[in-house]
């Protein structure tokens, strides 16, 4: 551990502001919300490997490839998603999408 | 030496995702947000993580936000003048938002006081195969589910389709078409 640990928790926990404040601020724009949600996801890897590395033991570095994997599945669906609605109205504002049945 | 480095680790990628957020070109946020990653990846490698570091180059920085650039050029969404960008009403409940929970975290920490970090020794790479093998074998069976359910979502998604749902028409059309040409 070549820092405290507590020092790693303090840049997770700003990442993850920074996502939380990236979601709300860009909450008009899919893709820059899909962002927001990868920097969160990032923050929490981080934590992981940060506990992994405070405690000598591999399960935190298990934990961050799972999440990795649920990123990109979810990006790919996410994305294929923002492509499918793209195509029905020609814009990318979540706005936009707020009847159910169109 | 290497607490130094962190900390320049550190301030690079939090500046690099400020200017991510703030930046309202799509491009111009994705390169910064690579930029982040190296840096964080970085970080794990000296936080003695080293098949995590490189995952995270080779997936997060390599292959997602490659996606990301293709669907947005894909959809030809990188003009920010016809975008409608977010003003100040948008921009003041989510700082003080991200203000309030960065407080609230950093009293947590301070409050605490400095605990004595123990010397967690490198997990390398055998270790980690193990544990995720071994130990966590049914969470690799799960993913690897989860990624075939979003294959075929994405495809399924992506599929071409009118309104009137004549796709499968279309589809049936097309391999008779292919029939037709094996078989002329």
């Amino acid at each position: 551990m070549i820092v405290p640990y507590e020092h790693v928790l303090v840049l997770a926990g700003i990442l993850f502001a920074l996502g939380l404040v990236c979601v709300m601020v860009w909450r008009l724009n899919l893709i820059m919300l899909l962002i927001g949600i990868e920097i969160m996801l990032n923050a929490t890897m981080l934590a992981f490997v940060g506990g992994a590395a405070r405690w000598g033991m591999a399960d935190g570095q298990v934990f961050s490839l799972v999440i990795m994997a649920m990123t990109s599945a979810e990006v790919s669906l996410a994305l294929a998603m923002v492509v499918y609605l793209h195509r029905r109205k020609k814009t990318v504002e979540a706005d936009e999408f707020s009847e159910l049945k169109g | 030496m290497e607490p130094a480095i962190f900390y320049i680790l550190a301030a690079v990628t939090v500046i690099a995702t400020l200017f991510a957020i703030a930046e309202k070109h799509a491009v111009h946020a994705i390169v910064y947000l690579v930029t982040s990653f190296f840096a964080l990846s970085v970080i794990f490698f000296m936080l003695g993580a080293p098949v995590v570091a490189v995952f995270e180059v080779i997936i997060y920085a390599g292959a997602i936000m490659v996606l990301f650039l293709f669907v947005i050029m894909m959809l030809d969404l990188g003009h920010p003048e016809r975008a409608r960008l977010p003003g100040g009403r948008d921009w003041w409940p989510a700082l003080v938002l991200g203000a309030v929970t960065l407080a609230a975290a950093l009293t947590l920490f301070v409050s605490r006081g400095p605990a004595a970090s123990a010397a967690g020794k490198a997990i390398g790479v055998k270790e980690f195969a193990l544990a995720l093998f071994g130990k966590y074998g049914v969470a690799v069976e799960v993913i690897s589910l989860q990624l075939l359910f979003a294959l075929v979502g994405a495809l399924y998604l992506g599929k071409r389709r009118n309104d009137r749902g004549e796709g499968g028409r279309r589809l049936g059309e097309g391999q008779s078409l292919l029939r037709e040409e094996r078989h002329p």
